[in-house]
């Protein structure tokens, strides 16, 4: 293969993983704009719709259809999980310093991540997700796999749906009142808290798809698969922009594409190496990211 | 009583209480496993100090401070194996680079408003770890480096010599925090912490003063590793995950938040309640980040937010003891006076 | 002569101009007012004066301790704190869980002579210091009254004192500049009195110039000399108090904001 058909091949490759970051990267940039948390919590909800997923699947059995059907209770199961986490851990503080919720954050990661390893059903060694044989369809020698063309429409159709819920509809539109002005939305009869749910919601059930396709593509999967994953997709929120989220998704591509290049042509070991070199790089030329537009504090 | 007199005294106290438990050690009456968790409470106390003041005192969330301690312990170690750099001349070169990454991460960091600094050292936690796995000639990589020289050969004062380097060096830096945050330097860094915007506007320079205190935040971070490099002779990249960290972060928010007897307290409460509780194995770790969540949810001001945020303080101690009224009105007492 | 000007200075905020054109100058010794409706941009222009906002046009010029004015440009706040202005917050930004007297001995950092070394090793410097700089705060407690609570939490004082203490920790910055926004939020006649005649009283023994916002305009007529008008981001009148009060201009921005307001 010239170089050419490499890195066009290398660049799909980095598109597919980027799909998913962006998956995950949206739910990151959803929560921070409408309550400033960084959810650290965010990438382990990307093991838990994995494994959802993977006890379903062992159940029936993986065919194309039960794939795409494992997406139904993974999304809801997380869903609710991403709901309760949010009431019962971050709303009671959401008064008090932010520096305090980011620690909440850190001990609900860390008890998803342990607390996954000691259920015996799930352990702390990895597990071998059911994949779908493979299948590569080849074009001017650049090849997507059966796997990636799944990631690219589900990812495709999810952002769409996410679009039209966040642009046309009225829950949308408080979710974008409440991340403008929190305290506006209320005095203009919002539910504030309700909406924050909704997008706590939106976004672990977006995170559950992701961790189905993360798992389809690098079918290994145990307790601590999200962390990288999560700390990834937060850098691309903030590289696209925190906040916005046509910023996640291009934060996410970008990423996905550096990654799969740096991994291709220069090491694989620096391959992680590069989220956070971009992370120091944006902070330090962009820090309100690429779409971002910097959002001041009211003094 | 002067206030001269009352310092002189209270240095006395303190290294006569000192010597004292360094003779327990020695004459085995706190036998050696005990002096041995003694010990690493030390490390683990001065380590979480020094994340207690980026973050409890600033009030800028960092996650990595396992990664400081990594470099400092690595440091101290190639420093003296393969320099042959004596061993208090390497725990200070140690530090000074755990420090130096501080400098350089906080520097693009810090500019910012938001909680970035947390991503970042998270990041530089991994980072730390990943390379220290990756450069074996080093490190020694996963497989760990071994045989770094202890305190002393003699094998019979070995753990009385640790404890007590560990002991002088986590009361040296529990008395320099104390000055530095009684100071006009260290309320600065506090009033960060309060109200950046209008500590800006009050004439401080708050980029320096967050620069300033995560420096000496990582300094003392190394310097918690440099310790541990010879006291325990063996380090693997695996021993300053996110793990230790988090154990780090738990410390500080348990004792509380801005608080040193605090965090001197829950490090010696928590090293011991590891110890015992290990027979739990992985389900430790799920009781940590629980302790973590409920302490933020119930006391996020920790253990000594119960007793209002006080310090314990050796010369109003001294003063009481000695019968002279207290020659600093109680406000004085704020940030622990030794 | 001048102590402070703005050049036609303007913000935008996305596709808001907050403030537009805005020409401000103020002598040595003055003491002025800037009033106008809420949102007029009164409080962003204070934030532009003190380097919080950059405004994007037009430039401002503030005398420093030498006598030299000098273009606040590239400056932050706490740089336009140590060349002598310093402000006070609309919304009482003081650090709640320090004490009052530590509150005050913090702005007193900037005059601070000993260094980290000194403070660790407890030289004599540093007791010396610690000694003026207690004193002095203590001082300015005094003047207004509230050094009895100076152990207190200053979160735990009530809202009249807050808002004492947020001028008494500017006034220890040791600004020849004063910038007080709405120091009377929130009193009661009683309290107000008293603010005026301590606002004057500052002014002349600390040889303060000072600009403040205010609503109550008893206390504008009362003691400032000479008044800005702000409304929607522009200058509509300014003058002497009793011009000032019978502009027509003036009454419609304040009325008209009424009469929208019942309607």
């Amino acid at each position: 293969m010239d170089f050419l058909q490499q890195f066009c091949q290398q660049a799909l490759n980095g598109m597919s993983l980027g799909s998913i970051y962006a998956l995950l990267a949206l739910g990151y940039t959803m929560v921070y704009g409408i309550i400033q948390l960084i959810n650290f919590a965010h990438g382990d909800i990307l093991m838990v719709g994995a494994f959802v997923s993977y006890f379903v699947l062992r159940k029936w059995g993986i065919t194309p259809v039960t794939l795409m059907l494992s997406f139904l209770p993974s999304m809801l199961f997380c869903l609710a999980l991403g709901v309760i986490i949010e009431k019962t851990c971050y709303k009671p503080l959401r008064d008090q310093p932010r520096i305090n919720a980011l620690i909440t954050a850190i001990g609900v990661s860390f008890f998803l991540e342990n607390g996954a390893r000691v259920i015996p059903a799930i352990g702390p060694n990895p597990r071998v997700f059911p994949t779908l044989p493979v299948v590569n369809y080849t074009w001017l020698g650049v090849s997507i796999s059966r796997v990636q063309l799944l990631i690219f429409i589900v990812a495709i159709v999810l952002m769409l749906l996410l679009n039209y819920i966040v642009n046309f509809t009225k829950i949308g539109k408080a979710m974008r009142a409440v991340s403008y002005d929190k305290d506006a939305a209320y005095l203009m009869g919002i539910n504030v808290d309700r909406v924050i749910s909704f997008t706590f919601a939106l976004g672990s059930a977006l995170a559950a798809a992701a961790g189905i396709l993360f798992a389809s593509a690098y079918p290994q999967i145990e307790p601590y698969m999200g962390i990288m994953p999560g700390m990834k997709a937060f850098i691309a929120a903030v590289l696209g922009g925190i906040g916005s989220i046509p910023g996640a998704v291009l934060g996410g591509l970008i990423l996905g594409i550096a990654e799969t290049l740096t991994k291709g042509f220069l090491s694989s070991q620096l391959s992680d190496a590069i989220a956070f070199g971009l992370l120091i790089l944006i902070l330090v030329v962009r820090p309100s990211g690429l779409l971002g537009k910097p959002m001041g504090e009211k003094v | 009583m002067s206030k001269k007199k009352t310092t002189v005294t209270s240095f006395f106290v303190v290294v006569v209480v000192l010597l004292l438990l360094t003779i327990m050690v020695r004459y085995r009456v706190i036998d050696e496993y005990t002096s041995q968790v003694l010990t690493i409470a030390g490390i683990n106390v001065i380590v979480a100090l020094g994340l207690n003041l980026i973050s409890g005192f600033t009030g800028q969330l960092a996650l990595g401070h396992a990664g400081f301690m990594a470099v400092g312990a690595y440091t101290t170690a190639a420093l003296m194996m393969k320099f042959n750099v004596p061993t208090f001349l390497a725990m200070i070169g140690g530090a000074l680079m755990a420090a130096l990454f501080g400098f350089l991460i906080g520097l693009p960091t810090l500019r910012l408003r938001g909680d970035y600094l947390a991503i970042v050292t998270l990041g530089f936690g991994e980072i730390i770890r990943v390379i220290m796995i990756n450069l074996p000639e080093l490190t020694g990589g996963p497989a760990g480096l071994k045989g770094i020289p202890p305190f002393t050969t003699n094998f019979q004062w070995r753990p009385v010599v640790s404890f007590a380097i560990v002991a002088v060096t986590m009361t040296l830096v529990i008395v320099f925090l104390s000055n530095l945050l009684k100071s006009s330097h260290g309320k600065a860094i506090i009033s960060i912490r309060e109200d950046e915007i209008a500590a800006n506007a009050m004439g401080i320079n708050v980029f320096y003063y967050k620069i300033f205190a995560f420096t000496i935040s990582a300094f003392i971070g190394g310097l918690g590793g440099a310790l541990y490099a010879p006291f325990f002779g063996y380090l693997s990249p695996n021993m300053f995950n996110f793990q230790k960290s988090v154990e780090f972060l738990i410390i500080v928010v348990l004792g509380g938040m801005g608080n040193l007897t605090g965090t001197v307290l829950a490090g010696i409460g928590l090293t011991y309640l590891q110890e015992i509780l290990r027979f739990l194995k992985d389900y430790r770790l799920v009781i940590y980040p629980v302790i973590l969540i409920l302490v933020m949810i119930f006391q996020p001001s920790g253990v000594m937010g119960l007793f209002g945020n006080r310090e314990f303080s050796l010369t109003a101690l001294v003063n009481k003891l000695i019968g002279a009224p207290s020659s600093r009105p109680k406000s004085e007492e704020k940030a622990g006076e030794v | 002569m001048t102590v402070l000007k703005a050049e036609n200075i303007s913000i935008q905020f996305g596709g808001l101009m907050a403030v537009s054109n805005l020409n401000l100058e103020i002598d040595e010794g003055e003491l002025v007012g800037l009033i106008g409706p809420n949102g007029a941009g009164k409080t962003t222009i204070f934030n532009m004066l003190t380097g919080v906002y950059k405004p994007t046009a037009g430039r401002i010029l503030i005398k420093d301790h030498r006598g030299q004015m000098q273009d606040i440009e590239r400056l932050h706040p706490y740089q336009i704190t140590a060349l002598g202005m310093a402000r006070t917050f609309q919304n009482i930004r003081l650090f709640k869980n320090l004490s009052v007297l530590d509150n005050v001995r913090i702005a007193n950092h900037l005059n601070v002579e000993y260094n980290t070394l000194e403070a660790v090793l407890r030289l004599p410097k540093y007791e010396q210091e610690e000694k003026r700089i207690t004193e002095q705060s203590l001082e300015l407690l005094r003047i207004f009254n509230i050094e009895q609570k100076k152990d207190e939490l200053a979160k735990n004082l009530p809202y009249g004192e807050q808002r004492k203490l947020e001028i008494v920790r500017a006034l220890a910055t040791k600004p020849h500049i004063l910038l007080l926004d709405e120091p009377a939020a929130g009193m009661n006649p009683q309290e107000t009195l008293e603010l005026m005649d301590l606002i004057k009283y500052i002014r002349d023994r600390f040889k303060l110039t000072i600009l403040l916002i205010e609503h109550d305009m008893k206390l504008v007529m009362g003691i400032c000399q000479r008044i800005y008008v702000l409304d929607y981001g522009r200058l509509i009148a300014r003058g002497a108090p009793e011009e000032i009060a019978h502009n027509p201009l003036v009454i419609k921005a304040y009325l008209g904001k009424e009469m929208e307001n019942d309607a």
